[in-house]
């Protein structure tokens, strides 16, 4: 799979590489500002972005702009934002074309290499990986949750996290046909449109959660 | 509505007037008082203690008049110098004081030409609309029944029946006219008490720079405060979980070739760790200043703030550019101070953030709909945003009546810079 990387520290960008390399990705360009990723990205068309939300030159927040410019130049490329905060406002944007395929997560999270590999995996496939704190955030503020079931609110956000029917069975210990059952709960008392398709169903959740 | 509040203004200002004439008299003993209190200066002991004795009831004077002008929509300030440390009352410093300060002679100045002013004023505020009684009650028919030679309004004397009755809209008029006319005599009075009473160029800038003392004083104070606090959540949070971290790491190291399965394990706490220390660190930066503030500027900042809230709430901007960072984050913390107290106290359901800049000021207003009650001088956070917006001159005022709803109003002197986005902090 090939990757375009920016992140302006060297430290973390050659910690990236090595990282990505390891896992069999192959890092086609890593650059280290702003201006130069848009122009990386539409050339080099890669299977997936990993990119710094805060670049220089100004420091704000040039590389979620530029990911978000790509995807309007390129529908659907995959982009996973990393930074050392999460905010829930950068993830609606991120969300807003409703084209999947997005990442966003804290860079503590890479600490975990296995669990950040399956999510650069998950988003090169279109599916998301959106960050337990964003999703902790988004449960936090909505009010009708409160006609879900404890166990209905856990599965949610861990679809809300971008996990497929398989992971969440894996992680909450349950067969996957619970899982599936408690989803389809969990459709029904929000009132969504069921779906069979596992990412375009996280996005659903998160456009939900969003709104 | 709108006639309504006329009247009440009106006849707020009308009883206003039967103040003013009242004060007005009180200003001649006062006068009296005073000059009697110069004469006898040099009178040992006594004299020394008169004059400051008599200039300060001419002081409760003059600061109540400032009050009423300030009702009148007229601000005046206390221009009077503060006393000296370790003054005896009947002491020389005391005396030297007193008659030092301009503002001591201005007031016994203002006495008089005060006073005839405020009486001839206040009482046409009270006399108009009182003659426009009188026509309506229709005392000048009764007076044309009754008495030869009797007049009203345009008719000198009512020479029949027709004219006594149209005393009534006379009336009406001059009424309407006394209600209309009241609070700009009130204010006109105010003006004229203000050339006495507000502070000289000199004692103005004297009183800016006491005000400009405390300010700095409580931003320094709470800059240090501030640095306390970071330097201990480092010294007892991330740092001390570095430290512990490293030893952990070591002990793997240790134990890699012994037992594999330990030092993994070891390996996996320490990474557990440094997830808790990152999170501690961004909860800290959050405080400092909100990297959100940094990358989208006041606007995106109270946008996220507001999603974070477990309230419906809805946030209006009007900013065409960027304030000046420090004015930003005054005005940040501001908001996200008013926005706690809401979560906090209020128990409303939705809140409304407006945010707008008007001649040079920014205006942040929050308002709720919950139980009221908020008072500024009880809250220690209200107080907090007071202090905060008082080192950039800004303002807040609170109207929180009981039962709501609560507004909380903030005004920040700054300038807009056009760029959309400023150079902060280097961190990835």
């Amino acid at each position: 799979m090939r990757v375009v990387l920016a992140e302006d520290l060297a430290l973390l960008r050659d910690g990236l590489t090595r990282l990505l390399e390891a896992f069999e990705f192959e890092v086609v360009e890593a650059v280290d500002n702003g201006p130069a990723l848009l122009p990386a990205l539409i050339k080099h068309r890669p299977d997936v972005a990993v990119v710094d939300v805060r670049l220089p030159p100004t420091f704000t927040d040039e590389g979620l702009q530029a990911a978000i410019a790509a995807r309007t130049e390129i529908p659907g490329l995959p982009v996973l934002v990393l930074s050392q905060h999460v905010e829930p406002l950068y993830a609606r944007e991120l969300l807003s074309d409703r084209n999947g395929g997005v990442g966003y997560l804290l860079k503590d999270r890479i600490s975990n290499v296995a669990q950040f590999v399956d999510a650069v995996r998950r988003v090169a496939d279109g599916g998301t990986a959106m960050d337990p704190e964003v999703v902790s955030q988004l449960l936090a503020r909505r009010e009708p949750l409160a006609v879900l079931t404890a166990r209905e609110r856990e599965v949610l956000g861990e679809m809300a996290e971008g996990r497929s029917n398989a992971a969440i069975a894996a992680k909450l210990f349950v067969t996957e046909k619970a899982v599936s059952k408690h989803i389809n709960n969990i459709f029904t008392k929000l009132g969504m449109p069921p779906s069979d398709d596992d990412n375009r169903r996280v996005l659903a959740v998160l456009t939900y959660l969003n709104g | 509505m709108e006639t309504r509040s006329w009247v009440r203004d009106g006849l707020r200002a009308i009883a206003g007037g039967v103040f003013a004439v009242g004060l007005a008299i009180t200003n001649l003993p006062l006068l009296a008082m005073s000059i009697v209190a110069l004469a006898l200066t040099p009178v040992p002991f006594l004299g020394l203690a008169l004059l400051p004795w008599a200039t300060n009831l001419v002081r409760m004077r003059a600061n109540l008049e400032r009050r009423l002008a300030a009702r009148a929509g007229i601000a005046i300030a206390r221009p009077y110098e503060p006393p000296p440390a370790r003054a005896l009352p009947g002491g020389w410093k005391r005396f030297r004081w007193i008659a030092t300060d301009p503002a001591t002679w201005r007031d016994l100045a203002w006495l008089l030409p005060g006073a005839i002013v405020a009486f001839v004023l206040g009482l046409l505020a009270v006399a108009i609309p009182l003659y426009g009684l009188e026509g309506i009650s229709l005392l000048p028919l009764w007076l044309y029944l009754s008495v030869d030679w009797y007049g009203y309004g345009v008719f000198w004397p009512i020479a029949n029946f027709s004219e006594a009755m149209l005393s009534m809209p006379q009336g009406v008029l001059f009424l309407a006219l006394g209600l209309g006319a009241a609070p700009w005599l009130l204010e006109v009075n105010a003006q004229f008490a203000k050339l006495f009473l507000a502070p000289t160029k000199a004692a103005g800038l004297r009183l800016r720079v006491a005000q400009l003392t405390v300010t700095r004083a409580d931003t320094v104070d709470a800059q240090a405060a501030e640095l306390r606090r970071i330097e201990r959540d480092l010294h007892d949070g991330a740092q001390a979980r570095l430290v512990s971290l490293g030893m952990t790491i070591g002990l793997a190291e240790e134990m890699i070739e012994r037992d594999p399965a330990a030092a993994r394990k070891l390996l996996a706490e320490a990474r557990e760790a440094s997830g808790t220390a990152l999170l501690e660190l961004r909860n800290l930066v959050r405080g400092i200043h909100p990297p959100v503030l940094a990358e989208r500027g006041l606007d995106g900042a109270v946008r996220a703030l507001a999603m974070s809230l477990p309230l419906r709430v809805t946030v209006e901007m009007d900013l065409p550019g960027r304030p000046q960072t420090p004015v930003e984050s005054a005005a940040y913390f501001a908001t996200a101070e008013a926005l706690a107290n809401v979560v906090r106290h209020s128990r409303a359901r939705t809140v409304q953030i407006y945010v707008q800049h008007v001649d040079d000021l920014l205006l942040l207003t929050v308002s709720d709909d919950g139980v009221g009650g908020a008072d500024p001088a009880h809250g220690t956070g209200l107080r907090g945003i007071a202090r905060r917006l008082a080192a950039f001159d800004g303002t807040m005022s609170v109207s929180s009546p009981p039962g709501g709803p609560t507004v909380v109003s903030m005004e920040l002197p700054c300038a807009l810079s056009s760029l959309k986005t400023s150079p902060s902090s280097a961190t990835g």
